[in-house]
Formats: structure tokens, C-alpha cells, sequence
């Protein structure tokens, strides 16, 4: 499984769908998870590929990770796995 | 035919002693002080393995000596939070200058708030077990790290005979527990309760644990701005006297200030996003139980964690209870100075609500970069304020939606 698809996995495990009903597009709100299920994706995000993602939840739109589509989430794990490694 | 239900005409309720220790200071004076000045009290945190945490500042309590104020059999029992809870009843109880005869004690009990009880044990002994590998722990691990151990040790310390208990409602711990020992008083169940709160949480797993949440600043706290980035933790406890206020007066005790209501609701909706109407509905209640008009009340020492949910949503509901007083009254946060102190922050707050109303000081929100529109209140920024008020509220609304106000008054 490549990065993209094991992200999609998390988010779609948080929003309880199916991976295929995840798409790149999507918005967190748009797939129903709240301020509580963000904090545990990025969880998840960080167990899954032993990254460390700067996020706080006071300023979600500031920082580096931008989490305003599940292509952004894709696009930030990816810069981090590269930053990171 | 209804049946009559007897009581007393509810008794008012006085306090006629303080104090604390907290990372402002190691008693009330030089904690007043230390708010006057606006000066803060979070800094690097000094403790075992703080590299491997991402947050690293606290509101810690530094220099802190527990050999210079307790024996060994007290220190085998006294986790960190009853250490400061005792020290403050120490204060409390030599300020008011109680004598507690037996009959007296039978009326007279403790009440505090703790969120995380005696999570310094807990964390020292699990670390022994599974990170040493050791097979046995102290055998007071239990009496040491129960929520209740610190009523209970100043129960006994002072000899209070009466109801005592604990209460953990997360951050509004102190304010429940504070409300409560009123309402005692009042119903003419007690005449003298020991009450406030501490907390002890500035260890690993204490910290840790909040660094899951993503709500912790890195840098400092600063509640209402609009470059808020987040709570920032601290340590220490207030313990107060409250007392029947015909029995104040009756001995000639000096009165800091009288408790005039308490009103706690639930938000029934989420376990950590704060609701407007559950903060409003208890901000109104306490003015209705106090019987003050929104008017009447010149400062408000706000639960302001520097989060920015919460700032917002204390924003707005102080706006829709006080309609347009909300921008003739003061709000301050000492949050900003002294940090969050959890299930203690209340206690150690209810001081800047106490100097308002007996020096006519407005401890300020320190901090204050830059106004936020959904903030739009007087906070008192970064200096403190002379003005005289005559009663004041305390807010403390907790993670789990729970919300308790408490209404002073001078005397």
C-alpha cells in the first residue's frame, strides 16, 4: 500500500466508511469527523508511519500540515516522510 | 393536606481565612503581589526525562523543599498535592484563627477539588514496575494517591469531624468543590468548611498525557489574544475558611469577603468543545442565586485557558448574560501568570477575586499581543488595574461540559 492509500485507510477507519468512499477532494467535515476525530487520525497518521506531525489544535490553519482535504493530509505525510527520514 | 418541610432561614457565608502555594508565590501576599506586578510564573519545567515531551514549560513551583515542612511519616503519605493542600490549610486556618472545640467539629468538614489526585505516585510507581522491573511498591501507594487523600489528611490535621469529601470535575474541580462547601454552610448543615483544591500534575505522564490532546501551548499562555496558541499547565493549591457569617462575627474574625451564590449546569453535548449556552445558563444562575443584577458585578475572573475554543465561547457567553454591562465590567484571566492548575486553578483564582474586592485590584491578563473580535471584552491587559468593585464572579467551565460559577461580595 502506497502512502496515499494507507492515509485514506486512517480517515476512512475515523469516519467509519470504506476506503472507496473516501475521496482526494473530501474536507474532514465533509466525511464527519470532528475536532476530536482529527486529533486521532493524526494519531494514527503519526503511529503508522512513525512521524511526529506538528499540529495544534488551537491554530489548525496555521503550521505546516495542512489538513483542509484528505489531499492535503496526503500531500503534508508525505513532506514529512521525506523531511523526517 | 401539604406537608410543611421546616428549615432555617439559609445562613450567609463568610471567609475569614486564606492560602496557598502555586508557582506565584508560597503564600497569598506574595501571590497578590506577584498579580499586581503581572508577573509570570510559567517557565522552563524542571523534571525527570522532560526531553522527551514536547511541551516543556509549566507553571512549576520551583525551590520547593517538602523535608522543611514535613517528616518522614507525613512525607510517606503526603503525595505532592496533599503537601500543597496542607500548606494552604495551614494559612487558612491561622488567618481565620479557629479554634476548633469538639463541639465545633462536628459541624466543620473539607471539601477540595483534584483532578489528577495523587497522579505523581501513580506515575513514580508505575515507572517502577514497568520500566525497573521491580516487584514490589511502597505499601501506602494507595492511601497516598487517592483523590481523597488530601481532604482526608486535613480533616485530620485540624480535627473537622464533619462532611468531607473530594470532587473531580476535571478544571472546575475547585469551583464545585468551593460551591459545595458553601451551600453547606448556608443550609445550616455545617458552620465551618475547609475548602479549595490542588493539583500536582507536572510530571511525566501528567504532561504527557495532555500533550495528546494538541491543546498545549509551547511558548506561554495567553488567554483572549489573538495569537493564542493553547493552555499551558501549572501546579500548587488554595485552601480558604469558610465560615457561618453570624459565627465570624459572633468571635471577631476578620471577613475577606462573603460568598453570595454558586450555580453549576451541564452542556449535555460534547466531552471537550465548551458550549455558549451551558457557560451562560450558569453565569446567569449564579447572579439569580446571589440576587445581584448583572450590574452590580464590576469583575470576573474568567476561566480563560488561552485555548481558542474556550476564550470564544467565555467571550460570548459573558456578552449574552450581561447584554451591555459586558463592556463596562472587567475579565481577566490569571491563567496567563500562574497556568492552568486543573482541578486547583479555581481555588488559587477565587485570590484575584478576593484582592478586587478587599484592595480594589484588578489582576490583569498578561501576555495580551493583540485584540481577537470574538474576544471583544476588557481584559484587563498585561497591568493590573485600580478599581473598586463590590462583587465579582469566578468561572470555571471543564472539560466534560461542566460549569460552575461561584458570586462574591464585599463586606
Amino acid at each position: 500500500m502506497d502512502i496515499k492509500d494507507r492515509v485514506i485507510k486512517i480517515i476512512a477507519e475515523q469516519a467509519v466508511l470504506e476506503p472507496s468512499d473516501v475521496k482526494m477532494e473530501h474536507s474532514l467535515a465533509d466525511l464527519g469527523i470532528d475536532s476530536l476525530g482529527l486529533v486521532e487520525s493524526i494519531f494514527s497518521i503519526e503511529e503508522a508511519f512513525d512521524i511526529s506531525v506538528p499540529f495544534n489544535a488551537n491554530g489548525p490553519s496555521e503550521g505546516d500540515f495542512d489538513i483542509s482535504s484528505v489531499a492535503s493530509i496526503v500531500a503534508a505525510v508525505e513532506k514529512l516522510l521525506k523531511d523526517q527520514a | 393536606m401539604t406537608a410543611t418541610i421546616l428549615t432555617g432561614a439559609p445562613r450567609r457565608v463568610a471567609i475569614t481565612g486564606s492560602g496557598t502555594i502555586n508557582p506565584l508565590g508560597s503564600d497569598v501576599a506574595s501571590t497578590l503581589a506577584s498579580m499586581r506586578e503581572g508577573r509570570c510564573g510559567i517557565g522552563p519545567l524542571d523534571i525527570r526525562d522532560v526531553d522527551r515531551l514536547s511541551i516543556q514549560i509549566g507553571g512549576q513551583i520551583h525551590g520547593y523543599d517538602e523535608a522543611a515542612h514535613f517528616d518522614r511519616q507525613q512525607l510517606a503519605l503526603y503525595d505532592r498535592f496533599t503537601q500543597y493542600a496542607m500548606l494552604s490549610a495551614r494559612q487558612a486556618m491561622a488567618q481565620s484563627g479557629l479554634v476548633i472545640d469538639e463541639a465545633l467539629a462536628l459541624k466543620s468538614g473539607v471539601i477540595l477539588g483534584t483532578a489528577g489526585g495523587g497522579i505523581g505516585t501513580s506515575d513514580e510507581n508505575y515507572r517502577a514496575v514497568y520500566e525497573e522491573g521491580k516487584n514490589r511498591v511502597h505499601p501506602f501507594v494507595v492511601p497516598k494517591l487517592m483523590n481523597n487523600a488530601a481532604a482526608s489528611h486535613l480533616s485530620m490535621a485540624f480535627n473537622l469531624q464533619g462532611p468531607s469529601f473530594s470532587v473531580a470535575t476535571a478544571c472546575a474541580s475547585s469551583n464545585h468543590a468551593m460551591g459545595l462547601a458553601f451551600q453547606m454552610i448556608r443550609s445550616g448543615m455545617t458552620q465551618v468548611m475547609l475548602t479549595g483544591g490542588s493539583e500536582a500534575m507536572l510530571c511525566f505522564g501528567g504532561i504527557k498525557a495532555w500533550e495528546g490532546l494538541r491543546v498545549m501551548s509551547r511558548d506561554a499562555c495567553r488567554p483572549f489574544s489573538a495569537n493564542r496558541n493553547g493552555m499551558v499547565q501549572g501546579e500548587g493549591a488554595a485552601v480558604f475558611v469558610f465560615e457561618d457569617y453570624e459565627h465570624a462575627k459572633a468571635r471577631g474574625a476578620e471577613i475577606l469577603a462573603e460568598v453570595v451564590g454558586f450555580a453549576m449546569t451541564s452542556d449535555a453535548a460534547d466531552i471537550v468543545m465548551p458550549s455558549v449556552q451551558g457557560a451562560q445558563r450558569a453565569i446567569s444562575g449564579a447572579l439569580a442565586d446571589a440576587g445581584l443584577a448583572p450590574e452590580d458585578v464590576g469583575y470576573i475572573n474568567a476561566h480563560g485557558t488561552g485555548t481558542a475554543a474556550n476564550d470564544k465561547s467565555e467571550s460570548a457567553a459573558v456578552a449574552q448574560t450581561f447584554g451591555t454591562h459586558a463592556e463596562h465590567l472587567m475579565i481577566s484571566s490569571t491563567k496567563s501568570m500562574h497556568g492552568h492548575l486543573i482541578g486547583g486553578t479555581g481555588a488559587v483564582e477565587l485570590l484575584a477575586c478576593i484582592m478586587a474586592l478587599r484592595d480594589g485590584v484588578i489582576a490583569p491578563t498578561i501576555g495580551y499581543e493583540a485584540a481577537d473580535p470574538d474576544c471583544p471584552l476588557d481584559v484587563v491587559p498585561n497591568v493590573a488595574r485600580e478599581v473598586k468593585v463590590t462583587a465579582v464572579l469566578s468561572n470555571a467551565f471543564a472539560f466534560g461540559g461542566m460549569n460552575a460559577v461561584i458570586a462574591l461580595r464585599s463586606v
